[in-house]
Formats: structure tokens, C-alpha cells, sequence
């Protein structure tokens, strides 16, 4: 049996929702709490964003350690901007040695994004070698060195996909290296745009990939058409259709309108073959997701 | 070849404070080419420098010097009468032109007048766009001619990444994405196989990260005897 709760889920068939923490720029861990408490029971994992858009947060390590503490599951994001592979095995080490069971291996935006631009990047390995790594690590008990583990961290393999940027047609190609790679399951970039979405898992499974990998169709629920715009136009690898921007403007609840879309793309998701689940990135509205996931009638966690 | 570009006027000038004889050193190669170092550029900001000590009454002797190649100690040992009374060299060849100055002058102050970019290539006239990261371990034969250690914004070695948009990098709509022109010249030579395979991790042991870097080429080094002889004639 595996040690992730969030793969003995999937591998029993289930419907997972994984839901977004992101974790605070404070030295206390209250938030993360908080956000456990009003979290809990309506998603089967929490995805710790690893000092996300470049800025510096608590670690997602520590951040999924406090989670662990209080009984849930933490799926953590490791980014490839901020280590290079000696601390990336390390970490991993301490994540496992704290309970941590899924990584969630990502680039990360660049440092150009945040709020310390003129930091230096590291980029020593992308994520599709993070994830070589970290199977190795795994599976054959060894460093990518070689050199023997006491003990092999116990991990499942997630990576992102982004159904939405170019090449279009190289998009699946790349989920296949991905896969190949040691990708157990993948959480996509926040859905918008549903036809290129179910164009892009049709070529998921004239590959057969969704056999071999589970995929969490992501979704960022809108609280503004202002944000939708902002998606639209300055956020690179998102599609935002006309028709969800309008939705929004003419909306007299937009946060309602916004929850309500995302409602009705998680019942047209769970009818499409081999999406496995949803992850649900509340961006600093959290608090949304219970209500979310009780009106997609997913509650039951 | 080395791209770079001329610092402001004014950080030259808060450098070159304090200093009286002062010798602009360009350079005849890449740094010409790249309209930042060669002899047009240290006749124009020599001239910028003594109406700046005339104006603020700084009683700057500026002279120039432009030679061939600033990073070969040959051509630079032949400025030794230019260098010879000076205080100060304001060097617009790259950091290997100021450096081998500064080893061959080591009384001298030796100060950059430009910041040195990276190895590239003119695009277009005016444009110098990065084209190599001297990563010691080439991989363009991989990537159909297109180098992701520096062309990337990720150094990615499997990309593209999920930030790339119709060709273009996340970091900027002025910014090609590599990874989007490898695949398109992977995909004009028939080649797309070739991204099927995961790159393992690369060695990075041959690139400045594993300290600094020097080539020994044995076939044109001088034996202890020809050393000698080399030694007397000179």
C-alpha cells in the first residue's frame, strides 16, 4: 500500500479534489493552520505553493510539515529556480522524514515575476530531471550520485501541465516526457478555456497517457472580471475565453458568478475520461473552496 | 564574439575621480563591431570626458589609445609610451581587454568603461542578441541549433515550459521562447524524434560552476628548449 494518501485515493478510483495553500510571509505557522481547519474535510490533499510568483514565503517544506501535524495531507511544490540538485535531494530527504509523500516538481516562475528581481536564479535541473531524481531516489534507494540511502523517501510524483501554452501540439509530447520521466500525476495550469482543454486530453488519450498518469484538471475560481482580464492579458500561458469575461462584468454577485462557473467546469470535468480529479488554486481566497466543493456536491471527504 | 555596452557618462565619470592622466584604451575587435569600444567610440567619449573636466573644472588630461585586440598581451605591450605617465586607464574593451590590461600595467588603475554582456551576435543593425552560454558542453546538436543553457530564461533542457505563448518567453513579449524555436527547427529538419527522451541532468563541472575554466592545447604549447630560445630574442 502506498504511504501517500492522495495516491491510494486515486488508485481506488476516486474522484480526488486537491485544493492550494499559499503559504504566508509570517515566521508564525497560525495561518496554515487556520486554513487546515477551514479546509479540512473538503479536499483530500493541500498543494503548498513553493514561494510562488517568485516572492518569499514560509518554505512549502514547513509550511506541509505544520499540515502534517494537523492530520491533513500536503502535497509540496518544489520549484527549480531556488535549488539546485544537492539541495533538492536534501530537502526532499527532510520533507519525507517529516511525512511529506507528494512533491509536486515544477520550474517556477521566474525570478523576474517577484518581488526580488535582481535575484540569481538557479536552473541546475529542469523539472523533468527533478523528477528523474527524485525516482531515483525512490525507486533504486540512491542519490542521482548513485550513492546508497539509509532510507528511501516514500513519494508520489506529481508535475504540472499546461494545457494552454505553445506549441500546442507539443504540449501532450511533453506530458508523455513527463510521465517517462517517473510523473504519477499531474495538476494543470487553472482552466478557462474547456474546448482546447478537452482537445488537449483528446490527444492525452490517443497517447493513452491518462492509463499511466493521473491528471487534476486545475481550476482558479474568479472573483472579479477584473481578474479575468488580468489572467487574460499579463498572465503568460492562460486562455480566457470572451464569454467568462463577460459572464463576470455582467454579474451583480461576481464572486457568486465566480463560483458558480467554477461549479458547472467541475461537473462538465468529472465527465470527461481520465480527469481524475480537480485542484482548486484559491489564490488568496481560500476560504472559497468548502463552498465549492459542497455546491460541485464533492463533498463527502 | 563579446557583446557589451558603454557605461553611463556619469558613473565613468564619478570613477575616474581623483585620477589627472587618464588613457581611454578601445579596442579593434568584438566590442567595434558592437559599436560600444572600438576607436570611433573612444575618440567620442574621450571628448565627452574633457568637456565634462572642463565644465566642472576637473583639469582632466585625457588621452586615447585604440589597439587591436585589448585581451592579447602582445597588442597591449605595444601601448607601453600611452600607458608609460598615466593614472588611470578607462578601458572600453571587455573585463578580458581591462584585465589584461591591469596584468601587463599593475601601476596603473585600471577602470571599466563598459559593462560586458555576453558572446552573441548582431541580429540586425544596432541589435546584439546573446546567443551562447559557454557552458562548456555543447548540446546544440540536441536542440536543432539552438543553445537552451542561455537562450532559455530556465536553462531548460526539456522545455518548453508552461510560460511559453506564441513563441514567446514569460518573461517578456520582446523575448523569444527557445524552446518554441527549437521546436520549430527540430520540426523543419524532420527531427522531432529527438524530444522524445528525457536529457538527464547536465554536467555542469565544465562551466564556470565548476570554478574557473583555462584550455591547455598541448600541440601549441613551447617545449622548456623553445622557451629558452624564445626567451633570448626577446
Amino acid at each position: 500500500m502506498s504511504a501517500s494518501e492522495l495516491q491510494r485515493l486515486l488508485d481506488q478510483g476516486r474522484f480526488v479534489v486537491t485544493a492550494e495553500i499559499g503559504p504566508p510571509r509570517s515566521a508564525s505557522g497560525e495561518p496554515i493552520r487556520k486554513h487546515a481547519q477551514s479546509m479540512r474535510g473538503y479536499a483530500d490533499a493541500f498543494n503548498l505553493t513553493d514561494n510562488q510568483t517568485a516572492m518569499s514565503r514560509m518554505s512549502s517544506i514547513a509550511s506541509a510539515a505544520i499540515l502534517v501535524q494537523e492530520g491533513l495531507e500536503p502535497v509540496i511544490q518544489m520549484t527549480c529556480r531556488d535549488r539546485n540538485r544537492i539541495a533538492m535531494q536534501s530537502d526532499v530527504l527532510g520533507a519525507a522524514a517529516l511525512g511529506v509523500r507528494n512533491v509536486l516538481c515544477i520550474s517556477g516562475d521566474h525570478q523576474t515575476f517577484g518581488n526580488q528581481k535582481e535575484a540569481k536564479n538557479v536552473y541546475d535541473i529542469d523539472p523533468i530531471q527533478e523528477l528523474m531524481i527524485l525516482r531515483r531516489m525512490r525507486d533504486e534507494g540512491r542519490l542521482w550520485s548513485g550513492d546508497q540511502l539509509e532510507v528511501a523517501p516514500q513519494l508520489f510524483l506529481g508535475a504540472a501541465a499546461n494545457p494552454f501554452a505553445d506549441p500546442f501540439e507539443f504540449r501532450v509530447a511533453r506530458l508523455a516526457k513527463k510521465v517517462k520521466a517517473g510523473a504519477q500525476f499531474v495538476q494543470t495550469q487553472s482552466i478557462y478555456d474547456m474546448e482546447r482543454f478537452e482537445r488537449w486530453m483528446e490527444m492525452v488519450r490517443e497517447r493513452g497517457l491518462q492509463e499511466k498518469v493521473h491528471i487534476l484538471a486545475g481550476l482558479m475560481p474568479l472573483k472579479s472580471h477584473k481578474v479575468a482580464l488580468y489572467m487574460k492579458t499579463k498572465v503568460s500561458g492562460m486562455s480566457v475565453p470572451d464569454p467568462i469575461i463577460e459572464r463576470m462584468k455582467a454579474a451583480k454577485d461576481p464572486k457568486g458568478e465566480g463560483v458558480r462557473i467554477c461549479v458547472e467546469q467541475i461537473e462538465r470535468l468529472r465527465a470527461i475520461e481520465g480527469v481524475h480529479g480537480v485542484h482548486l488554486m484559491a489564490v488568496n481566497w481560500e476560504e472559497i473552496v468548502p463552498r465549492i466543493v459542497q455546491e460541485a456536491g464533492l463533498r463527502s471527504r | 564574439m563579446i557583446i557589451g555596452a558603454q557605461k553611463p557618462l556619469k558613473e565613468i565619470c564619478s570613477m575616474l575621480e581623483g585620477h589627472q592622466n587618464i588613457l581611454v584604451a578601445g579596442c579593434r575587435s568584438c566590442v567595434a563591431i558592437c559599436l560600444a569600444g572600438g576607436e570611433k567610440e573612444v575618440g567620442v567619449l574621450a571628448e565627452s570626458l574633457r568637456l565634462h573636466s572642463d565644465l566642472h573644472g576637473k583639469g582632466w588630461r585625457i588621452d586615447e589609445v585604440t589597439v587591436e585586440r585589448q585581451c592579447e598581451k602582445e597588442w597591449v605591450r605595444g601601448v607601453s609610451e600611452k600607458v608609460g605617465d598615466k593614472d588611470a586607464v578607462l578601458s572600453i574593451a571587455c573585463g578580458v581587454g581591462a584585465q589584461t590590461i591591469q596584468a601587463l600595467y599593475p601601476q596603473v588603475r585600471v577602470m571599466p568603461g563598459l559593462n560586458t554582456s555576453n558572446m552573441g551576435a548582431p541580429e540586425e543593425q544596432g541589435v546584439f542578441q546573446e546567443k551562447c552560454g559557454g557552458c562548456g558542453d555543447c548540446v546544440l546538436h540536441l536542440t536543432g541549433g539552438i543553445c537552451p543553457i542561455v537562450r532559455c530564461a530556465k536553462s531548460l533542457l526539456n522545455g518548453p515550459c508552461g510560460g511559453s505563448q506564441n513563441g514567446k518567453c514569460e518573461i517578456s513579449p520582446d523575448v523569444p521562447c527557445a524552446w518554441d524555436e527549437i521546436y520549430q527547427s527540430l520540426k523543419r529538419l524532420g527531427r522531432l524524434d529527438m524530444l522524445d527522451e528525457p536529457l538527464p541532468p547536465k554536467n555542469w563541472l565544465p562551466s564556470r560552476s565548476g570554478g574557473p575554466r583555462k584550455i591547455v592545447n598541448d600541440q601549441a604549447l613551447f617545449t622548456i628548449e623553445e622557451k629558452a630560445l624564445r626567451g633570448k630574442r626577446e
